[in-house]
């Protein structure tokens, strides 16, 4: 394995660990609450319960992101020093925002887990609240700087020079928002899913358990509303990348050739020797219509490109093709547990429909990961978008492959641990 | 003149005092959860674990916050140190890594006692690993070994010698004896048990005698292993003085303890470890990474450090109310009085 490999499959590795706990971080405390507001609302019981409880299992989850994210931020400079003595000051304003948001999610962190018994009722509401907002900012700004590397702006350079910083710009930049949207939304999407399918297996067994219920209600909602959101903010991704990363979308649907009226494949096989893609089930001219509102649009090929700028491009369009499966999939079951609800006005109980959620739980998480590999393979062989090469950016240290392989097997045995915990604590769970 | 980059560095090195006032304090927690002996080892333990478990995760975003200053700030310095230190710098965060999630592992795995002690014994490792590796990078970087060429930015390093010395290690124990210093004096004050308090205090005193020796240890090695910075101080006028005020808070800090005056020796400890690392860093002035890199050389450009520190004020004002009340709640006058057997862990009992 080269250094560089290493390093990549190091970073790739740590951040696709990290990105799990960061979207439970985001999307328990919505959860959270919620069920804490109904208790404070209704005073029934049993959302007091819940919200404790969820509280209990989230809050390994948030120990283990905090740590994660601790090694990502180190890795930055371990790995990539290049990359960071050059983009450090340019997208220095989303990390220290961050920073703050942090701090603002785990003082009240503190409170909220500690504090049920110690500080007055609506302050811990309020603590919630907090953790809530510090979370989802968090996501939101380091999101943002993943969003420079994809269209970095906000400085000039002369003579090869950084020079004309300004940091607001580079935070603001045109995939900042497209990007935070959609990552916020998969937050809560998959997060939402998730537990309303571990509910739902419970349910299945114990229909008239009066906790998994009101779990599985705000579980489920929270999930469906995201869901119906996601592939609006994904159109939005779509159309910017049409514009200004023309080969990662290239890549994303294989597309060879330049064209007016491409198609949108489903499926396929792209072979990168013969530049062509074979078996695709493709759909005439709706790539176009999708990524321009015209059915005639020219969208541009890989081959436009040299091949050593094009990214790897069988991985980008499978990634790609998981994302979305993953997401129709949602999608249906967020629809059709509201129509179910609707008809017949209860909550969506039947037993298949349980069934579903419960294969539902895990689709999340794959699509977010997925769809980090979209972006950040399409974005190769760059690590900042046209100007400077990954290969550039990595660190003279040899032997990169010990960190890579030490960090993976703690990952592993890390991951084991928390899913050995978390088992035991759903199965604890009340029976109410 | 006070440039802005100066700025950031004061904030830097505050931080970095908080860091070690607070987040050290909790590594420390696991040095004595370790060296936790006696009829009354799991009582120390649980008083170990209540004390930490709300605040750990705000005390650890200072070290957040550092390296972020760091990379905006001062970029080269930060790829030149991460370069140069990739080594300790990486036990580090596994270091990191081990010690928070044993933790929590250990307040959810079942609560037999093989399992319990398993995960004490690997939360006390990664306490133990990450500050004496932070010592460790700190005396590096002090240590003018790191090479740099300024116009290229490259690192001259083979990357073990500059930190692989007696001095980078002198001060990775300094530092590990200085959090546990802190950590068993925190812990006099914990708890109304008296007994649990004179373990402490026994135990604060062990410490504080340690300090002392590293300081000297590090004294002594500092003419070979980190000859600018000693040349600096003791050429500078402030220099001999200051040092005779932290070894008279040093002393006296001693005597309270000697005297079981807790509370005065909870605030003289802190303002001895705060002498310590302040001597430090105005000491390693006006260099980042001794002796090439200087705060000035290495400073990202205006245009970048006047909005980040507009943002650590307004983003200071918000959040000091916040930690005050954080602390005020689990550490104020408040937690005396409901001092329950469920503190113990972080929530009621599972079964109910
Ligand atoms: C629950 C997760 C999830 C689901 C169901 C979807 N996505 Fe997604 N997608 C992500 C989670 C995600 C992500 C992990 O959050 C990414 C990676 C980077 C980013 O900003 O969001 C992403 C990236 C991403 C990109 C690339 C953006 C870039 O390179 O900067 C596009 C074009 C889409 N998505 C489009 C879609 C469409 C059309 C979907 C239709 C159903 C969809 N996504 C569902
Ligand atoms: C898209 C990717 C990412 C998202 C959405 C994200 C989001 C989050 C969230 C929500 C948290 C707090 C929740 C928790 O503690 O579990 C968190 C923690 C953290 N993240 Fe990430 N993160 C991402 C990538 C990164 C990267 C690339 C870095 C490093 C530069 C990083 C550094 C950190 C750090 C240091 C923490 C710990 C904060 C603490 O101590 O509370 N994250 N992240
Ligand atoms: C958490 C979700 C993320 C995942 C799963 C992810 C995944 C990946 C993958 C798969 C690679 C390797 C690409 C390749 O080598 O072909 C990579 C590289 C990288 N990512 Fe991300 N990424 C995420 C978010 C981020 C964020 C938020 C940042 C920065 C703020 C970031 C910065 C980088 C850097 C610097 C590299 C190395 C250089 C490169 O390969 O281009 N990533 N990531």
């Amino acid at each position: 394995m080269s250094d560089l490999l290493a390093a990549r499959a190091q970073m790739a590795m740590s951040l696709a660990f990290h990105i799990i706990f960061a979207v439970v971080g985001i999307a328990m405390p919505l959860l959270m609450v919620i069920a804490e507001g109904l208790w404070l609302k209704t005073r029934e019981e049993v959302y007091l319960t819940l919200a404790k409880q969820w509280a209990k299992g989230t809050a390994i989850m948030f120990a283990v992101g905090a740590v994660s994210g601790t090694v990502l931020s180190f890795e930055l400079g371990l790995l990539w020093p290049n990359f960071m003595a050059y983009a450090g000051p340019i997208i220095g304003m989303p990390f220290s925002l961050e920073g703050f948001a942090f701090f603002l999610e785990a003082i009240f962190l503190g409170l909220y887990l500690y504090g049920w018994d110690r500080i007055p009722k609506y302050a811990h509401y309020f603590a919630g609240m907090m953790v809530l907002l510090g979370g989802t900012f968090s996501g939101i700004f380091v999101v943002t700087a993943n969003a420079w590397m994809n269209t970095p702006a906000g400085f000039s350079i002369v003579n090869g020079e950084v020079t004309n910083v300004d940091p607001i710009a580079a935070m603001l930049n045109p995939s900042s928002f497209s990007q935070a949207l959609h990552m916020t939304i998969a937050a809560f999407l998959s997060v939402g899913f998730a537990v309303a399918g571990i509910h739902a297996y419970f349910l299945r067994r114990d229909p008239d358990n009066l906790f998994h219920r009101r779990a599985f209600a705000i579980a489920l909602s929270v999930g469906g509303v995201f869901a119906l959101l996601q592939p609006i903010s994904g159109d939005i991704s779509a159309k910017r990348l049409a514009k200004y990363q023309p080969i990662k979308l290239a890549a994303m649907e294989a597309q060879w050739e330049t064209e007016r009226g491409a198609p949108l494949r489903i499926g396929g096989i792209p072979d990168e020797e013969a530049e062509v893609t074979r078996y695709a089930i493709e759909i005439p001219k709706a790539l176009s219509f999708l990524t321009h509102f015209d059915f005639n649009a020219e969208i541009m090929g890989l081959k436009d490109v040299p091949r050593e700028n094009r990214p790897p491009v069988a991985i980008v369009h499978y990634a790609f093709q998981i994302m979305v499966a993953c997401g129709i999939v949602l999608i249906t079951a967020g629809i059709l547990g509201g129509w179910l609800a609707w008809r017949h006005k209860r909550l969506p109980t039947q037993r298949w429909y349980l069934r579903f959620v419960t294969c539902c739980a895990p689709l999340g998480f794959i699509a977010i990961e997925a769809g980090w590999t979209v972006t950040e393979v399409g974005r190769q062989p760059w690590v900042i978008y046209n100007i400077m090469r990954t290969a550039d950016a990595v660190t003279p240290m040899p032997n990169l492959v010990i960190p890579f392989i030490s960090f993976t097997v703690l990952y592993i045995f890390l991951s084991v641990i928390v899913v050995v915990l978390l088992r035991r604590h759903i199965f604890q769970s009340p029976r109410l | 003149m006070l440039t802005l980059e100066l700025c950031v560095a004061g904030a830097m090195l505050i931080s970095l005092i908080i860091y070690m006032l607070t987040g050290g304090a909790d590594f420390g927690g696991g040095i004595w959860d370790l060296f936790a002996t006696g009829r009354r080892a799991k009582a120390q333990r649980d008083l170990i674990t209540q004390a930490i478990a709300p605040i750990w995760e705000a005390n650890h975003v200072w070290l957040i916050v550092i390296i972020v200053l760091l990379f905006v700030a001062f970029p080269v310095g930060f790829a030149a140190i991460s370069t140069a230190l990739h080594i300790p710098l990486t036990l580090m965060l596994i270091g990191i890594v081990l010690r928070g999630s044993a933790f929590v592992f250990r307040t959810y795995d079942d609560q037999s006692d093989t399992t319990h002690r398993r995960w004490s014994r690997v939360f006390a490792i990664g306490s133990i690993i990450t500050p004496v590796m932070l010592g460790i990078t700190l005396g590096a970087v002090a240590s003018g070994t790191i090479h740099v060429d300024i116009e290229s930015g490259q690192v001259d390093t083979d990357f073990i010698s500059a930190w692989f010395a007696p001095f980078p290690f002198a001060i990775g124990f300094f530092t590990l004896t200085l959090c546990a210093l802190l950590a068993a004096v925190y812990l006099t004050l914990e708890t109304d048990d008296t007994e649990l308090q004179e373990d402490f205090r026994c135990r604060a005193l062990i410490a504080a005698v340690s300090v002392g020796a590293m300081a000297g240890l590090s004294f002594i090695l500092s003419a070979e292993g980190a000859p600018t910075i000693r040349r600096g101080l003791a050429s500078a006028a402030w220099s001999i003085p200051f040092q005779i005020l932290t070894g008279a808070v040093a002393l006296w800090a001693i005597w309270t303890l000697w005297n079981r005056q807790f509370r005065l020796a909870r605030i003289l400890v802190p303002i001895q470890v705060t002498l310590i690392v302040f001597g430090w860093g105005v000491a390693q002035y006006p260099y980042l990474v001794t002796p090439d890199l200087t705060f000035s050389n290495t400073a990202a450009p205006d245009a970048v450090l006047r909005p980040m520190l507009i943002v650590l004020g307004v983003g200071g004002v918000l959040l000091i109310p916040a930690f005050w009340y954080l602390y005020a709640v689990f550490k104020g006058a408040a937690r005396k009085t409901k001092q329950t057997e469920e503190e113990v862990g972080p929530y009621p009992d599972n079964s109910a």
